[in-house]
């Protein structure tokens, strides 16, 4: 008996998947299971696995192509079968081939791809190319938006040299996420200047005789995740008539995408070792840049880090990252003119400091609870024994 | 995802409804309208349908002193207007069979009965049936606004609707209202020999659209022994065993009473989104219409509205071409976000008929655009002489740096045919010099089309 293999929302925000590459092909075998293929979705490239078995009797959306969450890719079933009952009408035809009281929805919608610009005449329109020699543009230098390629008056009117980008899934969820967070959060920002020397010191002494490097990041999360225990104000989320108040610190590092980011998540960092946090960070680090992330991983941190400091940035500000109340944005650790007092009075030495500054949702945390925290964290970054007791 | 009865539910089946419908279909979707009452809406039922028959009944009286002039006598006597009545009411019936019709070929699910949301993917019918669909589009048009202290009774008081379904003319009526609608009233009435009194509030009759096309209109009205008030409002009506008399206040704040057998009440119209449930899915209308963003999508996004039910320009056209952007976005197309403002023709079918687009004058000046503007007089066309329709003009306006076309009014017979040849060249973005030099065929009425693009390019032949 055929069977239909819809796309699936492989994410909570999926409305649309693009099918990067088939792994099999018509005719061949697969079982519950398989991967069939690979779908990009709005935030990673995800493996589609089968959920029945058969054989790939066709493949209706072909690599490259989008479809809407529920429409038909590919059907599954024995060799020789009539599908045609399944396909359903194809893309051009002006008549639907439904007949009968069918209880599902139509399926299949491919659209159609963009036409190639035509030549002659109609290339451009008057009124553009009268712009054009107005300015002085060449017209082949530009690209056209209007109908089938045409370059009509608001090309022209771009000035030269802007590219007009179409927004990326990814982009969109950003651009709504962090602006919500903004606009809804009050926020508030606490700089401290920390003491790195021990700090560094820690890592050096563990990645003595280690071929793997342990990174800076995770020292810091299992400190800060230390502090977030101690703290719990900190580790909330705000529900509007109440306040979630995590039992566990799961903390969010924010990666750099080719064109993004995402904050994979560490789970009950004030449990977890530093060398455990590392070795899940660096799968998730890897995974993420290859946008292999499952959405699980990705959501529900209560507390994140962003860390510009091997970008030379010496302290900034961070926006909030949803579901969490705070952020820690960490600077490059350098060396700096410090005023210390000793035996003889002040005296200015050279000491390697590092900026950390947390962002807080003044809904949640108020500036006593926030500074007690920070000043908790940067006491353990200066003396990571206090991380212990 | 899968086990929505539809695609795409659409609830009325205008010609904002039917439309998306069809082209839901075309695009491979399985599509289902829901109407309560006549197929095809107000536009085919009680509105643009019978109200073009009635008009084209009204020339055909019209015609009479043309054929007493080659020597034919006339008996009126035998006029009965019950029979102009049925004919607009075959051209009504037979749209509406024929929007069935199309419906059925497309094989689109027709379902008669009233429906209101009850989710943000279902309908519930009157009877219990619940339709569901993974888009909504609610295209439930609009019925006319009643004025407080005026309620429609349909008989001394009447709404465009039940001035449709007149079967016996009265003598006199006062029309409130002067826009595309009464001044179309007016139109009809008087043709027919109806003693008609045309008020409006504004300053003018057709308020909306270019004054100097208005002008030519209420020239040809006053002409015609049609009395128009400006700058006047009614305060209060009584209603007699057989008559009415209404009480008009004018800008000074002086009244003066007027009697008629009727009066036809045709201020605007009123959005049907009151009891169609939007609440029960968290959209709150703006002046009772619905807010909707790019595509026609409303804050739901499985929910779309289009047509009289959002606040773009009350047309037929407008409706159906928001129907078609809806829906292609539903089917996964690219179709441009919105319709552009400027390229939305508009009609009026009296005689002479008026139609533009883009910009009128007094809204380009108010906007501080820089125009400029060329005209060209219907008399200077052979056509208009042969046929004795010499009224009228056709103007663009257009920017004086790049000859952009940007508005066009066009008053005068087959205006509302003639504005298509400017609307394309705007839409196509061609420039005055495309339309000059394309030849005409002579002699027709387009040909002051083509001098008025030559006016633009200073070598009007005929003017």
């Amino acid at each position: 008996m055929a069977e239909k293999v819809l796309m699936i929302a492989l994410s909570p925000t999926m409305e649309t998947g693009t099918v990067v590459r088939w792994r099999k092909k018509e005719g061949d075998q697969v079982k519950s299971g398989d991967v069939i293929c690979e779908v990009e979705t709005d935030k990673a490239t995800m493996d589609y696995e089968a959920s029945a078995e058969g054989t790939l009797l066709k493949i209706v959306l072909a690599e490259g192509g989008q479809a809407k969450v529920g429409d038909l890719i590919a059907v599954l079933g024995s060799p020789g079968e009539d599908i045609s009952g399944l396909l359903g009408a194809p893309e051009q035809a002006p008549k639907p081939s439904v007949t009968g009281p069918a209880a599902a929805a139509k399926t299949a919608i491919v659209p159609p791809p963009s036409p190639p610009p035509i030549g002659g005449r109609l290339r451009s329109s008057p009124l553009a190319r009268k712009l054009a020699e107005d300015r002085g543009i060449d017209l082949r230098s530009i690209t056209g938006s209007g109908p089938d390629g045409r370059i009509v008056k608001r090309d022209v009117e771009a000035p030269s040299g802007d590219e007009v980008v179409p927004v990326s899934g990814m982009r969109k969820i950003i651009a709504k996420r962090l602006s919500e967070s903004m606009f809804s959060a009050p926020h508030y920002y606490l700089t401290v200047s920390v003491a790195a020397d021990e700090l560094l010191g820690i890592r050096a002494k563990l990645n003595a005789g280690r071929e793997k490097k342990v990174s800076l990041n995770a020292i810091l999360f299992a400190l800060a995740g230390r502090a977030l225990a101690r703290h719990p104000r900190v580790n909330s989320a705000w529900n509007g008539e109440t306040i979630v108040r995590r039992g566990s610190a799961d903390i969010g590092l924010a990666v750099a995408l080719p064109d993004g980011l995402v904050t994979p998540v560490v789970r009950d960092c004030g449990r977890k070792g530093i060398l455990a946090i590392d070795s899940e960070l660096a799968d998730l680090v890897e995974r993420a840049r290859a946008g292999k992330l499952a959405p699980a991983e990705y959501a529900g941190a209560g507390f994140t880090i962003s860390n510009l400091g091997s970008f030379g940035i010496d302290e900034f500000t961070a926006i909030i990252n949803p579901p969490g109340s705070a952020i820690l944005a960490v600077g490059a650790a350098r060396k700096q003119p410090v005023v210390e007092t000793g035996p003889e009075g002040d005296r200015i030495v050279a000491r390697t400091r590092m900026a950390i500054t947390l962002s807080c949702d003044h809904r949640v945390i108020d500036g006593a609870v926030g500074a007690a925290f920070l000043r908790d964290l940067a006491d353990m970054l200066e003396n990571p024994a206090l991380g212990l007791a | 995802m899968a086990g929505f009865d539809f695609d795409v539910v659409i609830i009325g089946s205008g010609p904002g409804g039917y439309v998306a419908a069809i082209r839901a279909s075309q695009l491979g979707l399985k599509a289902a309208v829901i109407e309560r009452d006549r197929v095809g809406g107000v536009c085919l039922n009680v509105g643009c349908i019978p109200s073009k028959a009635l008009i084209h009944q009204a020339e055909l009286f019209r015609s009479i002193p043309g054929l007493e002039a080659m020597g034919i006598a006339v008996d009126k006597r035998g006029f009965d207007y019950g029979k102009v009545f049925e004919k607009s009411r075959k051209a009504a019936d037979t749209l509406s069979k024929g929007v069935q019709f199309l419906l059925k070929k497309n094989k689109v699910e027709l379902i008669a009965g009233e429906a209101i949301l009850s989710g943000a993917n279902e309908m519930t019918l009157k009877t219990g049936r619940k339709v569901t669909g993974r888009a909504i589009i609610v295209a439930t048009g609009s019925r006319p606004s009643e004025i407080p202290g005026f309620p429609f009774d349909e008989q001394r008081v009447l709404s465009s609707t039940g001035a449709l379904m007149l079967e016996k003319l009265p003598r006199k009526i006062l029309i409130l209202g002067a826009g595309a609608i009464g001044v179309e009233f007016s139109h009809i009435m008087a043709s027919f020999g109806v003693q008609v009194h045309l008020v409006e509030m504004l300053d003018r009759i057709l308020p909306l659209e270019d004054a100097e096309s208005a002008q030519v209109l209420a020239r040809s009205f006053q002409k015609r022994g049609i009395a128009i008030s400006t700058g006047t409002k009614a305060v209060s009506m009584q209603k007699g065993p057989s008559s009415v008399s209404i009480v008009l206040e004018d800008k000074a704040g002086a009244r003066t009473t007027v009697e008629a057998d009727q009066i036809l009440v045709v201020v605007g119209r009123t959005p049907n989104t009151d009891s169609i449930g939007l609440e029960k899915v968290g959209i709150a209308t703006e002046k009772g219409f619905i807010p909707v963003g790019d595509f026609y999508r409303t804050k739901v996004p499985s929910i779309y509205a289009i047509g009289d039910v959002v606040a773009t320009p009350l047309l037929a056209h407008v409706a159906s071409k928001e129907g078609e952007i809806a829906v292609e976005h539903i089917a996964g197309r690219s179709p441009e976000p919105r319709l552009d403002p400027l390229s939305i023709p508009s009609a009026v079918y009296c005689e002479p008929q008026i139609a533009s687009f883009g910009l009128p004058e007094w809204k380009a000046a108010e906007k501080g655009l820089a125009f400029a503007k060329a005209s060209f007089p219907y008399r200077g066309a052979g056509k208009s002489v042969a046929i004795e329709q010499t009224e009228g003009f056709v103007k663009v306006l257009y920017d004086p740096k790049t000859k952009e076309i940007l508005g066009a009014h066009i008053v005068g017979a087959d205006a509302t045919e003639l504005i298509h040849e400017l609307l394309l060249a705007r839409s196509a973005e061609l420039l005055p010099s495309d339309v000059a030099s394309m030849m005409h065929a002579h002699p027709t009425l387009s040909e002051a089309v083509m001098e008025v693009m030559r006016a633009v390019e200073g070598w009007a032949i005929h003017a």
